[in-house]
C-alpha cells in the first residue's frame, strides 16, 4: 500500500520534473525554439527520467529484497536459547516472530517461559526492523528522485543534447527488455538439458532414444529402476508420429484448398467475411477441441466403427467385422482428426498470406498469356509459393507434435508400438503430463524422464522451426 | 531532347517486311516465319479499329470516348502524362481489365473486324492473340526454358518435345536473346539481368503466335543500354506483329513508331503518323507535351 502511494508521488514528481524541465527549455530558448538543440519535450524528458527513474528502481528493488534483508537481519543475533532448538524449529521461531510483528496469524508451536521471552523480544525487533528498513527505502528513494532531478535540471540548456540522452535511455530500456527475454528462455533450456543429463545418468540414451517398450510405472519400484526398456520412447514417438501425420492429413489439403480458394476465387464480400472467422478459429483454446473430440468425434466414430463391424461379421471379412465392433472411443485417429480440424485455420491463414506475397505482376503475366485462372493458380501462382506453403506445413507440423491436450483427452494413455489408427497410442507430450500431474518424487527416473522426453521434443520442434523459418527466408529474398 | 524522329539511325519503313499467316495462332507458322514476301501494303491496314471507348473504375471515369485505328505492321506508341489512361486503353485491347473487378467498358474495340467485347469471343483466346509485356519485367520463377514454353504449353501449340523446342528457340531468337541464354536454358529466368529478363518476357509473348503485342512501358525499368537494344527488337519485330507501346519518352515514340497517339485526361487528343505528331501537332495540349511544358 505504502509503496503504491510512493510510486503515485513520484509519477507526480516526475510528471512535475516533466513540465518544468520542458518549460526551462523553451525560456533558454528566448522564444525561438529553433535554437533549441531537441523538441522541448525531449528536456522534459530527460529531467523526467532522471527525477523517476533511479527513484522508482530502488522502490521496486526495496519491495522484491526487503523481506530478506529483514530476516536477515533479525536472525543475525540468535539468542542462546534459539540456538539450542534444531534448526528446522529456529526457522519456525523467526517466522512466527515475523508473523506476529506483521499481525499475521503465527504457527501453532507454543511458547513458554524463557523462549516466550525471546520471542518478544524479537517481535519488538521485528517491528523495528521493518519500520527501518521501509523507512529507509522511502526516504533514499525521495533523495535519489530529489538529486536526480536537481542533476538534471541544470544541464537543460539550448545546446544540452536532450534528444540523444532521451533516446540512450529508451535504448537501454528496450536492451534490457530482450536481454530479459533472452535469458530467461535460455535459463529454461539450461534446467531442461541439465536435468535431462541427471536423467541420462540412471537411464542409457541409448536406451531411451532406442528402445521400444515404455513403461514408467515399473520403474517405480526399487528393483526395477534399470529394467531394461522401462524407458524406450520409440512408442511414444511413433504415437505422436502417427497422429501427427493423421492431422496432416486433414489440415494439409483442407487448409491449403481454403486458402487458394480465399486468395484466388473468393470475391471481397466473402474473403472479408471468411478470413476473420479463420483468425477466431485459430484462436478457440486447445481443451475445447479436447472436449469436442473425446465426448462427440470420439463415440460418433465408435458407433460408426462398431456398426460397420456389425455388418461385416459372419461374412469373408469376418475377422475385420470382429475387430472393428471392439473399437473403443479413443484412439489415434480421433485425436488425429480433431487436431487436423484445430490446424486448417492456421495452415489456411498461413497459407493465404504466402499465396497473396505471389507478385501480383506474375499473374498478370500469366493472364496476358492467355492462361485461364485455374492454370495460373496451378502453374504460376502455387509454384512460386510453395517454398512458404511447405515453411507452413512445417510450422503446422511442429505445433501437431507439441500438442497435448487433444491427445490426452481423445487418444488414451497407453503407449502402444502401433501404426494402427484405430488403436489407443499415446504421445510424448501426453505422457509428460502423466508423469508431472499428481505427487511425485522429484529425483526419481520416472519423473526424471519427463525432462529427457522434453528435451528431446524441443531439439525436434526447433529443428522444424528453423527449417521453416529458412525456407521463409529463402522466398522472402527471390522477390526483393 | 532531340524531337527528330529520323535522328536515330533506326531503318524506317522497312519495305521488305515478313509475312507471317494471318492465323498465326497456330504453331507451325511460329517455324514458318521466315522472311519472303513483299509486303508494303500491309503496313496500313488496320488492325485494331477502336469506337468510343469508355472506361470506368468503380464511379470514376478513367477513358472518354477514344476513336483510333491501329495498323498491322507495324509500331504505334501511346504518349501522354501519367494517369492519362494510357494503360487503361491498353488494357482493354486484350480484356486484362477483366481481372479487375470494378472496371467496365463500354465501346466497341475489334481486331480484324471482330469485337473483342462480344460475348462469343473466349478473352483467353484473344490474349493467344494478343500478347501483353509489362513495365516490370515479370518472368515467372522457373527455367528460361520453361518461361517460354509456358505459353505453347498451355494452349498445346506443340505435339512433341522437338517440337517444343523449336518453338522456345525460334521465339529467343527472335526476341535477341537466344545468344545470351542458349547455353543456360535450364537455370532460373530470375537470374537474367533487367534488359535480358524483358527480351525473355518478349520471347514468351512471341511463342505462343500472336497477331499484336501490347507494351506497356517496357523499358522504363531499364537502363539506356538494355532500352537500346529492346528498342532495337521491337523495330525487327514489326515486320511480324503489330505492335502497340505505351511511353513516356517522347524520343522513344519518335525512334521507335510508325504512328503516335497523345492521351490527355482520359482523351485521345491526336493521333496521326509519329512524323506529323512530332514536326506539326494540331493540337495546343500536344505541342506542349511534346516540347515538355508539361507532363
Ligand atoms: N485498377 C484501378 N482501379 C481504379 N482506378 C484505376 C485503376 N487503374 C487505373 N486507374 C485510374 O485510371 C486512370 C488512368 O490510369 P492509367 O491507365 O494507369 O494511366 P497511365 O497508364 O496513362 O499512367 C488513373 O486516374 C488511375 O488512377
Ligand atoms: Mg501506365
Amino acid at each position: 500500500m505504502l509503496t503504491w502511494l510512493s510510486l503515485l508521488f513520484l509519477a507526480l514528481f516526475s510528471g512535475a520534473a516533466f513540465m518544468l524541465g520542458k518549460r526551462r527549455a523553451v525560456k533558454t530558448a528566448g522564444g525561438a525554439p529553433r535554437v533549441l538543440h531537441s523538441l522541448p519535450g525531449y528536456y522534459g524528458s530527460y529531467a523526467a527520467l532522471w527525477a523517476g527513474a533511479p527513484a522508482a528502481l530502488l522502490l521496486l528493488l526495496g519491495t522484491t529484497f526487503g523481506g530478506r534483508v529483514e530476516d536477515a537481519m533479525l536472525q543475525a543475533q540468535r539468542p542462546a536459547v534459539v540456538q539450542s532448538l534444531d534448526v528446522d524449529r529456529q526457522d519456525v521461531f523467526f517466522s512466527d516472530a515475523q508473523a506476529i510483528a506483521q499481525g499475521i496469524a503465527p504457527s501453532e508451536v507454543t511458547y513458554e517461559g524463557e523462549l516466550k521471552a525471546a520471542l518478544d523480544v524479537k517481535v519488538a525487533e521485528a517491528r523495528r526492523i521493518e519500520n527501518l528498513v521501509r523507512f529507509s527505502v522511502l526516504g533514499l528513494s525521495g533523495v535519489l528522485a530529489l538529486s536526480g532531478f536537481l542533476l538534471a535540471f541544470p544541464r537543460l540548456s539550448a545546446d544540452f543534447r536532450a534528444r540523444n540522452r532521451v533516446e540512450g535511455w529508451v535504448g537501454g530500456l528496450l536492451m534490457a527488455s530482450s536481454i530479459a527475454a533472452v535469458l530467461t528462455t535460455l535459463g529454461i533450456v539450461l534446467s531442461l538439458v541439465w536435468e535431462s543429463w541427471r536423467f541420462f545418468q540412471s537411464i542409457s540414451p541409448i536406451d531411451f532414444l532406442f528402445g521400444t517398450v515404455w513403461n514408467p510405472q515399473i520403474a517405480m519400484r526399487a528393483d526395477q529402476v534399470a529394467a531394461e526398456g522401462a524407458f524406450g520412447a520409440v512408442p511414444l514417438f511413433a504415437g505422436t508420429f502417427l497422429i501427427m501425420l493423421i492431422a496432416m492429413a486433414v489440415a494439409a489439403p483442407v487448409g491449403l484448398y481454403s486458402a487458394i480458394y480465399l486468395s484466388e476465387y473468393a470475391n471481397r464480400p466473402v474473403r472479408s467475411v471468411i478470413k476473420p472467422l479463420l483468425e477466431v478459429l485459430a484462436g478457440v483454446p486447445t481443451v475445447v477441441y479436447g472436449f469436442f473430440a473425446a465426448l462427440t468425434v470420439g463415440p460418433l466414430f465408435r458407433a460408426g466403427f462398431n456398426a460397420l463391424g456389425a455388418t461385416m461379421v459372419g461374412g469373408p471379412l469376418d475377422g475385420v467385422g470382429q475387430y472393428l465392433m471392439e473399437v473403443q472411443n479413443q484412439m489415434a485417429l480421433v485425436a488425429g482428426v480433431v487436431m487436423g480440424i484445430m490446424l486448417i485455420p492456421f495452415v489456411s491463414s498461413l497459407s493465404d498470406d504466402i499465396i497473396n506475397a505471389v507478385p501480383q505482376s506474375l499473374r498478370d503475366g500469366s493472364y496476358a498469356m492467355g492462361a485461364t485462372k485455374s492454370e495460373t493458380v496451378k502453374k504460376v501462382v502455387l509454384p512460386a509459393a510453395l517454398p512458404g506453403i511447405m515453411a507452413a506445413m512445417l510450422l503446422a507440423v511442429s505445433r501437431a507434435v507439441g500438442e497435448t491436450m487433444i491427445v490426452t483427452m481423445a487418444a488414451g494413455l497407453q503407449a502402444k508400438l502401433t501404426v494402427n489408427p484405430l488403436d489407443t497410442v499415446t504421445t510424448v507430450t501426453v505422457q509428460i503430463v502423466t508423469l508431472l500431474t499428481g505427487d511425485q518424487e522429484f529425483d526419481s527416473p520416472k519423473t526424471l524422464s519427463a525432462f529427457g522426453l522434453g528435451l528431446t521434443l524441443f531439439v525436434v520442434t526447433l529443428g522444424l522451426n528453423i527449417i521453416a523459418l529458412r525456407i521463409v527466408q529463402k522466398y522472402r529474398e527471390q522477390y526483393d | 531532347m532531340n524531337l527528330n524522329p529520323f535522328a536515330l539511325p533506326l531503318v524506317q519503313g522497312h519495305a521488305m517486311t515478313t509475312a507471317s499467316p494471318d492465323d498465326s495462332v497456330a504453331a507451325p507458322s511460329i517455324q514458318a516465319a521466315a522472311p519472303q514476301v513483299y509486303a508494303a501494303a500491309s503496313t496500313n491496314e488496320i488492325k485494331i479499329h477502336a469506337k468510343d471507348v469508355n472506361v470506368f473504375y468503380g464511379d470514376k471515369q478513367a477513358l472518354f470516348d477514344v476513336n483510333i485505328d491501329i495498323p498491322g505492321k507495324s509500331v504505334t506508341a501511346f504518349i501522354g502524362p501519367s494517369g492519362c489512361g494510357k494503360s487503361t486503353f491498353l488494357r482493354c485491347i486484350n480484356r486484362m481489365n477483366d481481372t479487375i473487378p470494378t472496371a467496365k467498358v463500354t465501346g466497341v474495340i475489334d481486331i480484324d473486324g471482330s469485337d473483342v467485347n462480344a460475348k462469343s469471343v473466349d478473352p483467353v483466346i484473344l490474349r493467344s492473340r494478343v500478347g501483353m509485356v509489362f513495365q516490370k519485367p515479370n518472368p515467372f520463377p522457373k527455367t528460361i526454358f520453361e518461361n517460354v514454353a509456358y505459353g505453347p504449353r498451355i494452349h498445346g501449340l506443340a505435339t512433341g518435345k522437338a517440337e517444343l523446342e523449336a518453338i522456345v528457340e525460334s521465339s529467343l531468337k527472335k526476341a535477341g536473346l537466344w545468344n545470351e541464354v542458349a547455353d543456360r536454358l535450364h537455370q532460373p529466368g530470375t537470374g537474367l539481368s533487367g534488359g535480358q529478363q524483358q527480351r525473355l518476357v518478349i520471347a514468351r509473348a512471341i511463342a505462343v503466335g500472336p497477331e499484336v503485342i501490347l507494351m506497356d512501358e517496357p523499358c522504363s525499368a531499364l537502363d539506356p543500354i538494355a532500352t537500346a537494344r529492346i528498342e532495337e527488337l521491337i523495330d525487327e519485330l514489326r515486320n511480324q506483329f503489330c505492335i502497340v507501346i505505351v511511353t513516356h519518352s517522347m524520343a522513344q515514340a519518335a525512334r521507335v513508331s510508325q504512328k503516335t497517339a497523345f492521351f490527355h485526361l482520359g482523351k485521345l487528343v491526336e493521333s496521326g503518323s509519329t512524323e506529323d505528331m512530332f514536326t506539326n501537332p494540331r493540337d495546343t495540349r500536344t505541342q506542349d507535351y511534346i516540347t515538355g511544358r508539361f507532363g
